[in-house]
């Protein structure tokens, strides 16, 4: 590792460790504040890393377990980076009715992963979900904050494309 | 003359396409009056775009931003419906007519963030009416109305209240809750979102009313993550509220103040169960807890607590408005009002249905949803979620009512409705049902925690036809094993999809129709 990159390397640690400690200062004096500072975090580092849960613990007056339980009972928190686009996919019943497992296929056969899993080039993560809200437009997939309703194998390939080259949105 | 079109923001619309369509209308004209109203629930419709002429609103459906050129060509902005899309008069659409919406009385017909729609709406009333009575005048009303959770449990309302207005709050501060249960994980169900989205200040009002009415002043609304835009809307919703003084500080000039705040949880189904969202509230992993102590007595941080679905606390409003015995008038034997059944899955109407209870199934899933989307015959269709029966057709005859589906095992739930046509396995939906309690569970229980992962071992040998007798046999065992031996509804009601699919529909366990009695007797 050059110089240079690991000069990055400490500055880039000490961006996350601020934005850790950013979550803590703006949510702490909240009742109940583990989630919402995970959240924080979650959101702006699409992960909580590991090497942070002491901070968190420490501020809170928690064990290191106990954040870390909290972290890992989730399915929204994962100590894990994700891809640059997580793209959820729902498996439940309303779903399968109007064909999702067609649509599972179709995401995993084109993005080469299964559920839980990154592409190899870091742009997408591939998630399950089990409910979206969206049961009367059946079937759906969650990109991002933004939720697609009535898609088809054809439908979410395209859209994948599109994301690769930046189009969509 | 500037035109009036509805485009709604609703996320189901948004969904299928309703902002490029919003865009594509403003772009094409620019002086037009946009209104994003919330979403109808007619939701095969959507996008659904109406336009107000003198003779009411009239509807446009599904439209694509793609038609948009061609429809106002058309004539749609003055209400011409030669168009293939058009739909004539949005009350008369009979999915629409037909219904009995009270919960639902404002949904679609305005922005959802205008106050000043709401009050005009009848918005609020019920809240001022509150502010006139005692708290025990409170929580008598809403005991007369008969309002039972409409979260599923069905517990009444009222009964809740009166335990949470009577407890003594442990500790100096005398401090009480309202907690909204907003985790609407329910597969097949979306009346919770479509409320918070088409109409948050009704569940602002509902819980402002139940903290007036139990001595509380702090409200917390726990909503799932995977609800984005319901998260926006409310934060946007409970901003306003406050600056008009509907909500903090003595409400409308009156001693009672209430706070609301937006919590959201992260992907975990077992937060929908009022104990383990309690404790994730804390900022612990959301495990149930044991009751007694009721979480009316010590239930948010050890404190009495009210914990009402969206729906209940979103009905809470139009009982103070209109009196109890008004609404007590809808509905049949102890379930007394309206239900806002969702009709999903395979149906070519999907959407929001409010009725009185009473309503047979078979309405609901042929007249109302119209039939199968896919035009093939309909098979199963599961009530009440992902923990709820399949029932087979000959069980559609159903009334929808508490007491009635209980009495032969079936549930309401949250009033979900899934429809699957004749291409469903039945073995795979009922292995699914053990994988989704296998993820899901919070893992307290043994018969939950390994039970499930047992169970989608002994329906894989099942479909693979390896011991099989002994393993229908031993499947039936451990749903009894499942049912009985846990805390809450996970474990508890997983055996409910699994056994009914294996009652109806053997076949495709491979069980021979011909000794259907002895494996019925083996499920049950």
């Amino acid at each position: 590792m050059s110089k240079d990159s690991s000069q990055q390397a400490v500055l880039e640690r000490a961006s996350l460790r601020a934005i850790v400690l950013d979550a803590i200062a703006a949510n702490s004096h909240l009742k109940g504040s583990l989630l919402p500072i995970l959240h924080q975090i979650q959101n702006q580092l699409g992960h909580v890393p590991s090497e942070y849960v002491v901070d968190i613990a420490d501020a809170l007056s928690l064990s290191r377990a106990e954040v870390h339980g909290v972290i890992s009972f989730y399915h929204g928190f994962t100590t894990s980076p994700q891809g640059k686009t997580v793209i959820e996919v729902c498996r439940a019943e309303s779903c399968q009715a109007k064909g999702g497992r067609l649509i599972e296929a179709a995401v995993k056969q084109k993005l080469g992963v299964d559920y839980k899993q990154t592409t190899k080039d870091g742009e997408f993560t591939l998630e399950d979900v089990y409910c979206l809200g969206n049961c009367a437009c059946s079937p759906s997939i969650r990109v991002g904050s933004e939720i697609y309703g009535r898609v088809t194998a054809e439908s979410v390939n395209s859209l994948i494309d599109d994301l690769k080259t930046g189009d969509s949105q | 003359m500037s035109f009036r079109v509805f485009v709604p923001q609703d996320s189901s619309a948004i969904s299928v396409g309703a902002n490029a369509v919003a865009a594509k209308l403003q772009e094409l004209h620019p002086e037009l009056d946009i209104v994003r109203n919330g979403s109808r629930g007619l939701f095969w419709l959507e996008p659904m775009i109406e336009v107000k002429t003198d003779a009411g609103r009239v509807a446009y459906g599904p439209v694509s931003a793609a038609d948009v050129e061609q429809l106002i060509e058309q004539g749609m902005l003055e209400g011409a419906q030669n168009h293939p899309l058009s739909l004539g008069l949005t009350q008369e659409i009979p999915f629409l007519k037909k219904q009995q919406r009270l919960t639902f009385k404002r949904l679609g017909l305005a922005d959802p963030l205008s106050l000043d729609d709401y009050i005009a709406l009848d918005g609020f009333k019920g809240l001022e009416r509150s502010l006139s009575m005692s708290r025990q005048e409170c929580v008598d009303e809403v005991k007369q109305s008969g309002l039972r959770g409409r979260g599923g449990a069905a517990f009444p309302t009222g009964i809740k209240w009166q335990t949470v207005l009577d407890a003594e709050s442990k500790g100096a501060d005398e401090q009480k809750y309202i907690v909204c249960n907003a985790d609407e994980g329910d597969s097949g169900t979306f009346a919770d979102r479509l409320q918070m989205e088409g109409d948050p200040y009704a569940l602002i009002e509902g819980m402002t009313i139940a903290g007036i009415a139990v001595g509380a002043n702090k409200g917390f609304i726990y909503l799932r993550e995977e609800y984005p835009h319901a998260h926006a809307m409310l934060n946007r919703a409970l901003s306003l509220a406050e600056q008009a003084n509907y909500l903090g500080d003595n409400i409308l000039g009156s001693a009672h103040s209430f706070d609301l705040e937006v919590r959201l949880g992260a992907k975990s189904y077992i937060c929908g169960e009022e104990t383990a969202l309690l404790d994730s509230l804390e900022g612990k992993r959301g495990i149930v807890r044991a009751k007694p102590p009721l979480p009316a007595l010590e239930g948010l941080f050890g404190k009495p607590t009210v914990v009402n679905n969206v729906l209940s606390l979103s009905t809470i409003p139009i009982i103070f408005s209109e009196g109890a015995e008004y609404y007590a008038s809808f509905g049949m034997g102890r379930s007394l009002g309206t239900m806002p059944f969702q009709l999903a899955g395979n149906l070519k109407h999907t959407g929001l249905v409010e009725l009185a209870f009473g309503v047979t199934l078979d309405t609901l899933v042929n007249e109302f949803g119209g039939g199968s989307a896919s035009d093939r015959p309909l098979r199963a269709v599961q009530v009440g979620g992902p923990l709820g029966t399949y029932l087979p057709a000959s069980q559609w005859q159903s009334l929808m009512d508490y007491e009635e589906l209980a009495s032969f095992g079936a549930v309401l739930g949250h009033g979900g409705i899934v429809a699957f046509d004749d291409t469903v396995d039945m073995a795979e939906q009922a292995r699914f049902s053990m994988e989704f309690c296998a993820e899901e569970s919070c893992g307290k229980c043994t018969p939950c925690r390994i039970g499930a992962v047992r169970g989608v071992e002994v329906i894989d040998k099942i479909r693979t036809n390896n011991d099989h007798a002994a393993n229908i046999k031993l499947l039936g065992s451990l749903c009894n094993t499942m049912e009985s031996g846990s805390l809450c509804a996970m474990g508890g009601m997983t055996p409910f999809p699994v056994r009914s699919a294996m009652q109806h529909f053997g076949e495709d366990f491979g069980i021979n129709p011909s000794d259907s009695n002895s494996s019925n007797e083996q499920a049950s």
